[in-house]
């Protein structure tokens, strides 16, 4: 199953995304990177980096980001693992790509098409 | 020729002005960004000095990595990626050595300057760090080539960073937070640019109480 990691500045954004996603999806692979080690705001590479090879499989990892640093931190997570060709880092609303992802990967869709789910959540009409 | 004991020394003074100037560069960064540059920097610089003790006996590609790595866990925000990268990078060119030549220093901080370059998809001219720390690099090289010492090349690098600094608030942020502001950001100093000038600050002191 594709994994989604959560990066955010904000430790409760990225937990609440996942805590949302789980209640429509209970058995996605999603870890939430959110913060510092000590809940500051901010992002932390080595919390990214835990949080990528917590949901790593063959399947491959989607990352959502909220914005600024979550996206240099993700990339420099993404170059401490040897194996990353299938980390990919998505331009997608935080927390509607993380329910989106968690639904779609859950149904057993490949990286591919997680992404392409990801990516069209931008221009997902709420009404 | 610089020693580890200086290296070392650099990052000390270094970590020192981001804990002196941390509210300034906050406040810098209030004007034009999410005013956290000072703090950022202050922690990561803190959690540095912290590490410092356990790092005397390695080499100076080892010090500068692990700096890199601690920068990235805890500074928190861009500066984080980016000054981390540099340290990083910088230690790649430095394999091994326990000492540097003038030329060793000048590719440190050109990979240091490459790192951000890369890591920020920035050029010169953004507002940001870089327009100060390309001039700094230019500075130097050109005084090392005109039979200089490093001590020397330093000020005048050092000044041509607060050049830069000063260049900053005449142009348009197109990247970052402050880029959200278009022209309502000029006037102000870029903090990036401001911080990346006292760490050529601080590579002068350290030289100049070496002695040489």
């Amino acid at each position: 199953m594709v994994g989604i990691v959560v990066v955010s500045h904000s430790q409760k954004i990225a937990e609440g995304a996942k805590e949302l996603a789980h209640q429509m999806a209970p058995d996605a692979q999603i870890a939430a990177a959110g913060g510092m080690h000590n809940g500051e705001i901010g992002t932390d590479v080595a919390k990214i980096t835990e949080a990528i090879q917590s949901v790593l499989s063959d399947d491959g990892v989607v990352i959502v980001v909220d914005l600024g640093s979550a996206i240099m931190s993700s990339e420099m997570a993404i170059e401490m693992i040897p194996d990353n060709k299938k980390i990919i880092i998505v331009d997608s609303p935080i927390i509607e790509g993380t329910i989106f992802g968690a639904v779609e990967s859950t149904i057993g869709s490949p990286l591919e098409k997680v992404i392409e789910v990801l990516k069209a959540a931008k221009n997902y009409k709420k009404f | 020729m610089a020693t580890k004991a200086e290296v070392l020394d650099f990052i000390r003074i270094y970590g020192d002005k981001m804990a002196e100037h941390r509210q300034e560069l906050t406040d810098f960064d209030q004007a034009i960004g999410d005013g956290d540059h000072g703090i950022n920097m202050n922690r990561g610089f803190k959690a540095v000095s912290e590490k410092l003790p356990t790092l005397g006996d390695k080499n100076i590609d080892d010090i500068l990595k692990a700096v890199g790595m601690t920068l990235v866990s805890t500074v928190g925000g861009a500066s984080g990626p980016l000054y981390g990268t540099a340290f990083m990078k910088a230690g790649t060119v430095l394999k091994g050595k326990e000492e540097l030549s003038d030329q060793d220093v000048i590719s440190a901080f050109e990979e240091g300057v490459g790192g951000i370059k890369f890591r920020g998809k920035a050029v010169q001219g953004e507002k940001t760090i870089l327009d100060s720390m390309i001039p700094a690099i230019d500075a130097i090289k050109k005084s090392i080539s005109e039979g200089n010492s490093m001590t020397v090349a330093l000020e005048a690098g050092e000044k041509a960073a607060w050049e830069g600094v000063e260049y900053t608030k005449t142009i348009i942020a197109t990247k970052g937070r402050a880029s959200y502001l278009g022209e309502r950001s000029i006037g102000h100093q870029d903090p990036g640019a401001t911080s990346m000038a006292y760490l050529f600050q601080a590579a002068k002191e350290a030289a100049k109480k070496s002695g040489k």
